[in-house]
């Protein structure tokens, strides 16, 4: 905070900014380590991380606790001093007028994503270290899992849109990488590539969206197109709602939101550790983001859009919460609650509540990856994912159990938990927009949320064992990154208590708070709690747990929870997933796959090679027909009947020359003579 | 180091593999390591004096042509010896002779049957003179008889080293031999190209009173082309280089002639010899008739999303590697030529380390799938899979090369693809938007299925189990020649990926300069 | 005398000499008509000299040309008559004949 004012701030025009900010001096300006160190760890541990005592797993950790470390130190700065902005930038290439420049940022909204990748990161990879014991391709794994990490940290440290980009999609291509890690089975490689290429078939809508606005504004640099939205600029204006939307079909895709959510469920096919760490900070949070980063060109240029926003994520909560309800395998139940949560946080960007998305990110980050850790711990005692194997665990593993009990109560919103905040703001800022049957979504999806917590509770831990073998607590290095993150669900939520504490408002606030003028969509959240609709919210989670305890609590032993809670109708839909991935599957994939393909293919050899291989017959044919019919017949047979026709003429003139000189001398006298007559002839 | 910038240094790296082709044609048949010697020397001289010209030259000023030289050559026809190096030549200059120096490493225990390898290094050492030499030529001359050099050791590693299986015709009743039927392909569909480029270069000279490509240029600059002329021309520079490139629909030689080829060759063909004509389109149609390159260029746009559309579904069809590859290069230099169509700065930078980068990365494909077949004898992908576990470095290191070909950020291939779409959002001036933003989007949605069909291909090869036949195998991973072969060329990758100003830094400028000339 | 009694006179020497070579076999009496037939050209040389010489067509400086012509061919006539009498004198010795119609080895 020498000068107070930051680097994208200092060049606007704005008047009458009312607020300084630091600019984190060294700490800041160092902030590209973040991002630099796990790439090297991957590369490191890719090399020689086979060398090395751990195989590679200590350098993955050291990484990210470097990025925990450094990501903490930002954020404690911003809070404790005045925010930090700071832009630093390398240049690494130019094309035509487009200069493309790798760059950090460090601002609010970037430090506490540093910090939450981070935290998550270091939980998910010490845990990994003990869930990963034993199991094939160690060292790989680390190095995919570090590039996972360091390609989301690439992509929160964006300072323009191509470096978000790269990031963007090396974080699909590290989640191909970990998605797939069992390989030898066919349908987890098939999970990673649907991933890989949903997320691609959305990052189309990205790229296309960069790309215009780059030509648009004429550079990469996020501040800048920030700036340009600041300044009203028409140009912008003119294509923003194009941009925006495209913007947010990239967003659909890594947040898995509907139609583009069908991936996230099949992602359950990589290590516990993975999904963890996909659901709550890496991957699925980046589309959020992403919309977060460019909120002030949706907010005061593409308003159209940011409704979509709101339809798109109200649908996916919904359908995605109903989901889970029918799931049996348990992380596929915590998949589609995290679908579900996502389609909260786009819903509440949607609503225009930046703030109440973001803060919801936040405290998601932190339970669902303990949720995700606990499911991950129960799995590997019971050597099963499915739930109808379990039961009764709670005597068996007791840690595990209170850490998941803490995760599933922060994620149904009970106070004072996490979730209850995030999610009462969130609710509370659709009925602030004016939207009552968003809002009553968000409330049934509350209730449906703490249904199947319960569900999954109930017959996880209670009840009888029913699996194999005798289940035991996971070692220490798996349960203390689950009270760490336990902890966090518990007190993440006092962050951002309206009115009381606004800590977490002004760290993601920082970076354009005064610009676009805040009290528009980040100021009057944070004054005071809705009662009415924070009421209704606790109540629809308690309701939840209730129903969850009479559906499930008596039958837990018995595992009969289908016949108690069965609507006939809903219930196929549910089990096939709406149809949506068959629809796909055989609407576009295997069309485009089988005939399509073999259609293209089929052209290649039968009408353009034909062509190709008609020509060369044809020139063949033509040349036989020049040699044979032109050539041998046509003027090699002339030339030699103009021979032989010679020959036989000279065969029969030949018979003159007799050798009697008498007779030739006959001849040359008549020769003469019949000259005289000529001449005589002419002359007269 | 005078001597080294007056055209002697390019003059060099031009005609030394020359030279050691012709001393190889004095060493003694039996001696190979003498030859494999002769080859590796004379190779990595010229390279050396490449890396060097590199050096010397000023990026400052990466617009003009330098380290050349203007000799008398073929007095009649008015034609010089007149070469030299620009922003754009200089990076697919050093490629070509890098990628020469590791294919003969490579080679180095790999010989193809019938082994020969005194011959097949000559062959090598001719292609490296005629790719050289078609990269630093300003005479159009020079550059068609070093464009056509190349024709005949392909066609003869192709017809003797290539794949000698029988192969029907589809539709046909024939039955060929594949390296025949490919070779043969090959060979006449590049000179059917090669006949009207002729032309059009006659044509040239005619109108222009010469046949050096600067002065062509500052003419073609100041409008000296024009009309039904000067269209026809465009058409048949056109056609001779569009059937190298190779554009669709005269893409069809490259599949057989990749299949068939042996695996050096395939490398060569891919890296270095398609860049020949998309080279072409930048260095000569586009400078010396910027007007008719205004008027072709929506079409070349519209074939070139084509050929990516076309060539990713194609290649979800295919059964065997190599052609899968072969039609995957269809795709890519459909964006090389989607850049090269928007005629601005962004699109044939884009167009420039496009080139570069598929040159490194499908030549590394194809050097993957060669030592593949090496081990498998077969290319067939139904028969493979679980490669990673056989052979966990080999299979790492294609399921890299697969990532970078399918245009991830962070290597090589991103820059070229993205940067080809950016362009092609806003073209010069003048030309159709519609046409290319729509070409925009078509070939953002090729992206997905150049993703799907490479992602497809590492499932069917490397993942999964080994099939029983290969089970109880053993392969020997990849070794140490292929391995001194493939390091400088995944480096390369990944350097070009993170730090793509190692091409755009004087492909840019370069590029810039023409454009603003021309337009 | 009038010129065109010795060209009547040549005329007739001429047609002898020609029925003598057509008709004769014998090589010696062919050549001796060959004489008969110049003789009838230098009759003619010299007539046809002097009477060109007589009505004064000659240009200055080429009088008697005829009479100079007829000299030359005696002396040519003595000469071809020398080496065609050796060449019937070398195919007598080979062939013990001097009869054309026998010499026919340069025929078809």
């Amino acid at each position: 905070m020498v000068n107070g004012i930051s680097l994208m701030l200092a060049e606007s025009n704005v008047e009458g900014l009312a607020r300084d900010f630091g600019d984190g001096g060294l700490l800041a300006e160092g902030a590209w380590l973040i991002v630099v160190v796990p790439f090297v760890a991957t590369l490191a541990i890719t090399l020689f991380g086979k060398r090395l005592p751990w195989k590679g797993a200590e350098l993955a950790v050291g990484a990210v606790v470097f990025a925990l470390v450094y990501g903490g130190a930002l954020l404690l700065t911003s809070w404790f001093g005045d925010g930090i902005v700071h832009e630093g930038s390398v240049k690494i290439g130019e094309f035509g007028g487009f200069e493309v420049e790798w760059g950090w940022v460090v601002d609010g909204l970037s430090s506490m994503m540093f910090f939450v990748v981070g935290l998550v990161s270091t939980a998910c990879f010490v845990y990994a270290v003990g869930y990963m014991k034993g199991e094939v391709r160690w060292t790989a794994f680390f190095a995919s899992f570090t590039l996972f990490a360091g390609a989301m940290l690439m992509l929160v440290s964006a300072a323009n849109l191509i470096q978000l980009l790269i990031g963007w999609e090396l974080v699909g291509v590290s989640s191909y990488l970990l998605i797939g890690h069992y390989w030898e089975e066919k349908e987890n490689s098939s999970a990673a590539i649907k991933a890989f290429i949903v997320n691609k078939i959305a990052d189309v809508g990205l790229v296309i969206g960069i790309i215009i606005a780059a030509i648009t504004v004429g550079t990469f640099s996020i501040s800048e197109i920030i700036q340009r939205v600041v300044e009203s600029d028409s140009e912008l204006d003119d294509v923003a709602a194009i941009i925006a939307l495209l913007l947010f079909v990239g967003a659909m895709g890594k947040s898995a939101q509907f139609p583009l959510h069908v991936w996230l469920p099949d992602a359950m096919a990589g290590p516990t550790p993975v999904s963890a760490l996909m659901h709550a900070a890496t991957m699925v949070t980046a589309g959020v983001y992403l919309v977060a980063r460019m909120f002030p060109l949706f907010h005061e240029m593409a308003p159209g859009v940011l409704d979509l926003v709101l339809i798109i994520g109200t649908i996916t909560l919904v359908i995605a919460g109903l989901l889970a309800i029918v799931q049996d395998d348990i992380k596929r139940v915590l998949a589609y609650s995290t679908l579900s949560q996502l389609g909260y946080m786009t819903a509440a960007l949607g609503a225009g509540a930046y703030t109440a998305g973001l803060f919801h990110l936040f405290t998601h980050a932190f339970f669902k990856s303990l949720l995700f850790l606990g499911a991950g711990s129960v799995i590997h005692a019971v050597h099963s994912n499915n739930m109808s194997d379990m039961g009764g665990l709670r005597k068996y593993m007791p840690r595990t159990f209170w850490t998941f009990i803490i995760g599933s109560l922060a994620l149904a919103g009970i106070a004072p938990l996490a979730g209850f905040f995030s999610k009462d703001e969130i609710l509370a800022s659709f009925n602030e927009a004016n939207q009552p049957i968003v809002l009553l979504l968000g409330l049934v999806t509350a209730f449906i949320t703490a249904l199947y917590m319960a569900r999954a509770v109930f017959l996880t831990f209670f009840g009888e064992y029913k699996g194999q073998g005798s289940p035991h607590e996971s070692p220490a290095i798996m349960t203390v990154p689950m009270m760490v993150l336990a902890g966090f669900a518990v007190v993440a939520g006092l962050f951002n208590v309206p009115g009381q504490i606004g800590a977490f408002n002004e760290w993601v606030s920082t970076r354009f708070v005064e610009t676009v003028g805040a009290s528009e969509f980040l100021g009057e959240h944070a004054t005071s709690f809705d009662v009415p609709v924070l009421l209704l919210g606790l109540l629809a989670g308690l309701a939840g747990i209730y129903l969850g305890y009479r559906l499930y609590y008596p039958d837990a032993a018995t595992q009969k929870e289908r016949d108690r809670l069965y609507v006939r109708g809903l219930w196929p839909v549910l089990e096939n997933k709406y149809y949506i991935d068959d629809l796909y599957m055989e609407g576009v994939v295997n069309p485009i796959k089988g005939p399509i393909a073999r259609f293209i293919d089929w052209t290649n050899s039968y009408i353009i090679d034909y062509v190709v291989n008609l020509v060369g017959m044809f020139t063949r044919v033509v040349g036989k027909v020049v040699y044979g019919v032109l050539d041998q017949r046509g003027i090699d047979l002339a030339i030699n009947e103009v021979s032989a026709g010679a020959g036989f003429l000279g065969g029969k003139l030949r018979y003159i020359q007799t050798g009697k000189i008498q007779q030739y001398a006959t001849w040359l006298f008549l020769g003469a003579v019949a000259l005289v007559i000529g001449f005589w002839i002419k002359v007269t | 180091m005078e001597w080294f910038d007056n055209g002697w240094g390019l003059s060099l790296v031009v005609f030394l593999p020359l030279v050691g082709a012709l001393a190889l044609l004095a060493v003694p048949k039996d001696e190979e390591d003498t030859a494999k010697w002769v080859a590796l020397l004379t190779a990595s001289a010229s390279l050396f004096f490449a890396i060097v010209a590199a050096f010397r030259f000023d990026y400052g000023d990466a617009g003009t042509f330098q380290l050349g030289t203007v000799k008398e050559w073929i007095p009649a026809i008015g034609s010089n010896f007149e070469i030299g190096i620009d922003g754009i030549s200089l990076p697919l200059l050093v490629l070509s002779t890098a990628i020469v120096v590791l294919s003969i490493v490579y080679s180095w225990d790999h010989w193809p049957e019938p082994h020969n390898p005194k011959g097949f290094l000559i062959l090598i050492l001719f292609l490296a003179t005629g790719m050289a030499g078609t990269f630093v030529a300003l005479d159009l001359v020079l550059f068609f008889v070093m464009f056509e050099l190349v024709l005949l050791p392909m066609y003869f590693m192709i017809g003797i080293w290539g794949d000698k299986t029988k192969m029907k015709l589809p539709g046909f009743n024939h039955e060929v031999e594949t390296r025949l039927y490919a070779s043969i392909k090959f060979f006449l569909f590049t000179l059917f190209g090669s006949a009207f480029m002729l032309l059009g270069f006659l044509a040239l000279n005619f109108r222009g009173g010469t046949f050096s490509i600067p002065e062509l240029t500052a003419l073609g600059a100041n409008g000296a082309f024009t009309g039904t002329f000067a269209f026809l021309v465009f058409g048949a520079l056109f056609l001779g280089f569009a059937v190298k490139v190779p554009m669709w629909p005269f893409h069809t030689w490259l599949p057989d002639a990749h299949t068939a080829a042996p695996t050096v060759g395939s490398v060569l063909l891919a890296a270095i010899l398609l860049k020949l004509g998309s080279y072409g389109f930048i260095r000569i149609s586009i400078p010396i008739l910027p007007n008719e390159a205004r008027d072709w260029a929506p079409a070349i746009a519209i074939l070139a999303v084509i050929a990516i559309i076309y060539g990713s579904l194609a290649c979800l069809a295919q059964k065997d590697m190599k052609r899968l590859i072969a039609f995957s290069s269809v795709g890519h230099m459909g964006f090389v030529m989607l850049g090269i169509a928007t005629l601005t700065p962004v699109g044939i930078t884009a167009a420039v380390i496009g080139m570069v980068a598929h040159g490194v990365i499908t030549g590394m494909l194809f050097f993957l799938a060669g030592s593949m077949q090496h081990r498998y004898h077969t290319r067939e992908m139904a028969r493979l899979g679980g490669n990673l576990k056989l052979m966990p470095v080999l299979g790492g290191i294609f399921g890299f090369t697969a990532m970078a070909s399918l245009g991830l950020p962070g290597l090589a291939g991103f820059w070229g693809e993205f940067m080809a779409l950016l362009g092609s959002y806003e073209p010069l001036a003048g030309l159709s938007l519609g046409v290319f933003r729509t070409a925009m989007v078509v070939g953002a949605i090729g992206t997905v299925l150049t993703a799907g069909y490479l992602l497809w291909m590492l499932q069917r090869v490397n993942l999964g189990e080994p099939s029983e036949e290969w089970a109880n195998h053993e392969f020997h991973d990849a070794d140490r020649f292929e391995l001194v072969a493939w390091v400088p060329m995944l480096v390369s990758i990944l350097a070009i990926g993170i730090y793509p100003k190692i091409i755009t830094g004087p492909a840019n400028d370069a590029v810039k300069a023409m454009i603003e000339t021309a337009f | 005398m009038t010129l065109s009694q010795f060209l009547v006179l040549s005329a007739g020497l001429f047609s002898i000499g020609v029925y003598g070579v057509l008709i004769r076999r014998n090589a010696v009496l062919i050549l001796l008509s060959v004489e008969v037939m110049l003789a009838a050209v230098n009759i003619n040389l010299v007539a046809f000299g002097q009477y060109l010489e007589n009505t004064g067509r000659f240009a200055e400086g080429t009088a008697a040309s005829g009479q100079v012509f007829a000299l030359f061919v005696i002396t040519v006539a003595a000469a071809e008559v020398g080496i065609g009498l050796a060449i019937v004198l070398l195919i007598f010795r080979n062939r013990s004949s001097v009869n054309v119609d026998e010499l026919d080895a340069l025929k078809w």
